[in-house]
């Protein structure tokens, strides 16, 4: 029974122990060490944060440049399809300039080359109306040596001619 | 996946690292099973002689001389180391002595100075009152216990100082998830966000309980804190602590308890009133019980052997107080655990406004 009769000595000193390991504790052990506690887990939660926060900038950033890109892409295509549209365009252009042209040096060859065969046309009937003539003039001459109202004829042909 | 690619290369260029490591894990637990071994071996062998001096071996006085204070601390039989005795009477002042002048060479109770020595109890020889405030075994493992507590949290304390900012090292880091511990699992949700000014508190009352616990178990240490006057101081201070930080809604509670008809209210008064007292009582008696029915049950089975007179139940009690033993360790921590966890409650329930 005397196991559950509490000694005073004993009540005493640990009382008195217990008293002076608490403020000795309190005051030099546990009051650093819980706000030391408290320091390094704010800085690891402000570190985390602003990991956190670097790591959303980042990511914000890759968005943006994807963006760039993005838009850089669409504006690339834009002008692809803009020049393929003009280059055709200059193609046709050039292709209907050309044609008109070569059209227009068809005709002009055309007209030259008519221009050219009524000339030569032109020159061979003179030539052959002058050999007709020189023929003519020559049978006429050959009659008229014997003839003298033929020869009077020609005469006046020649004046004709000399008129004409 | 980079870490898990690095530890399958660690182990395919240390294949037999893991195996070292678990053998020297079994080879620990083999040591610390041996340790309780010898230590038990030691115990019987001192008690042993008790039973071949042809008296008849009392298993109850034995375990009763352990669990209880002692004017000197007798570590092993016969091998006694003196303390001093502190009393204080009309007649003679305060008179500091040895507890060993109360032993002659025989080791026998002698008087001295008109003072007597007779089961733990001084008396003086002419009847008058004396006060007995002796560095008795308990008070000396109570100094032992303190002594622990200052030179690790100093070292501790010293390492935050060190390593201020940066990962805890040494004894910090060994001490730093129990204290986090106590502080995150058992006081701040107890108690809520006013829990800083209890902290410094809980958490000595957890150590001084744990390392108390912890050293009781080492074979001829004291059964400190499974003293109910060691218990009883403790409890009294939740008790106190407790009562003085009650809020409104505590007092309201217990006095004029809210929710019940108003006629059941004086009855409930009572009942209230008597639980103010069987908080603190509780732990003062939990504590204590658990402690010394540890070490009551360890102690009843190491005397079978003596009892018994035979080896062969020796082998068998040793291994089943080895066992006991190490359930002892939890029961030791989980005390420590309980006797905060409860304070903090308590503390918690005083501290709540009414909501």
């Amino acid at each position: 029974m005397d196991l559950l009769i509490p000694d005073y000595g004993l009540l005493f000193w640990q009382l008195v122990v217990f008293s002076i390991v608490l403020t000795i504790l309190a005051v030099f052990v546990w009051k650093p060490v819980t706000e030391a506690l408290r320091t390094r887990e704010s800085m690891i939660e402000d570190s985390i944060k602003s990991a956190e926060l670097a790591r959303e900038e980042m990511m914000q950033i890759k968005a943006d440049n994807e963006m760039v890109l993005k838009e850089a892409r669409v504006q690339r295509d834009q002008l692809l399809k803009d020049a393929t549209i003009v280059a055709n365009k200059i193609k046709d252009d050039a292709k209907s300039e050309t044609s008109k042209i070569s059209e227009k040096m068809i005709l002009d060859a055309k007209s030259i080359i008519e221009s050219e065969k009524n000339a030569a046309l032109a020159e061979v009937k003179n030539l052959v109306s002058t050999l007709s003539l020189d023929i003519a003039e020559k049978l006429i001459r050959e009659k008229l040596n014997n003839d003298p109202s033929q020869q009077q004829l020609v005469e006046k042909f020649l004046k004709e001619v000399k008129v004409n | 996946m980079n870490y898990a690619t690095y530890g399958l290369t660690c182990s395919e260029i240390h294949p037999g690292q893991h195996d070292e490591e678990r053998s020297a894990e079994r080879k620990e637990l083999i040591m610390f099973g041996l340790i309780c071994l010898f230590s038990m071996s030691s115990l019987q062998q001192a008690y042993a002689s008790d039973a071949s001096e042809g008296e008849g071996f009392n298993p109850g006085d034995m375990i009763n001389h352990h669990i209880k204070d002692a004017h000197g601390w007798e570590i092993t039989h016969g091998v006694v180391v003196p303390l001093p005795i502190i009393l204080y009477s009309e007649p003679d002042g305060l008179m500091i002595f040895s507890s060993s002048n109360f032993f002659n060479n025989a080791h026998e109770e002698v008087a001295y100075k008109g003072y007597l020595l007779s089961h733990e109890h001084i008396s003086r020889a002419d009847g008058q009152p004396v006060y007995d405030f002796s560095i008795t075994k308990n008070v000396l493992f109570i100094f032992i216990d303190a002594s622990i507590m200052l030179l690790i949290f100093f070292a501790v304390a010293r390492g935050y100082k060190k390593n201020a900012g940066k990962a805890p090292k040494g004894i910090q880091s060994l001490f730093e998830p129990v204290i986090i511990y106590i502080r995150d699992e058992v006081v701040k949700p107890s108690i809520g966000d006013n829990y800083q000014k209890y902290l410094p508190y809980l958490l000595t009352l957890f150590f001084f309980i744990w390392f108390g616990n912890l050293l009781g178990l080492i074979p001829g240490a004291a059964n400190m804190t499974g003293n109910i006057a060691v218990t009883a101081v403790l409890a009294l201070g939740t008790f106190f602590i407790t009562n003085f930080s009650g809020k409104k809604a505590y007092w309201s509670h217990i006095f004029w308890t809210p929710g019940v008809p108003w006629w059941l209210r004086p009855i409930i008064l009572p009942v209230e009133l008597i639980g103010v007292l069987t908080k603190p009582v509780s732990l003062m008696v939990r504590l204590f019980v658990s402690i010394t029915a540890g070490h009551i049950v360890v102690l009843s089975l190491v005397s079978l052997t003596f009892i018994f007179h035979s080896w062969m139940v020796g082998f068998g009690s040793t291994v089943i107080v080895t066992l006991i033993t190490i359930i002892e360790l939890l029961v030791a921590t989980i005390q420590a655990y309980v006797f905060t966890m409860f304070t903090s409650l308590y503390i918690g329930m005083a501290v709540e406004e009414h909501h």
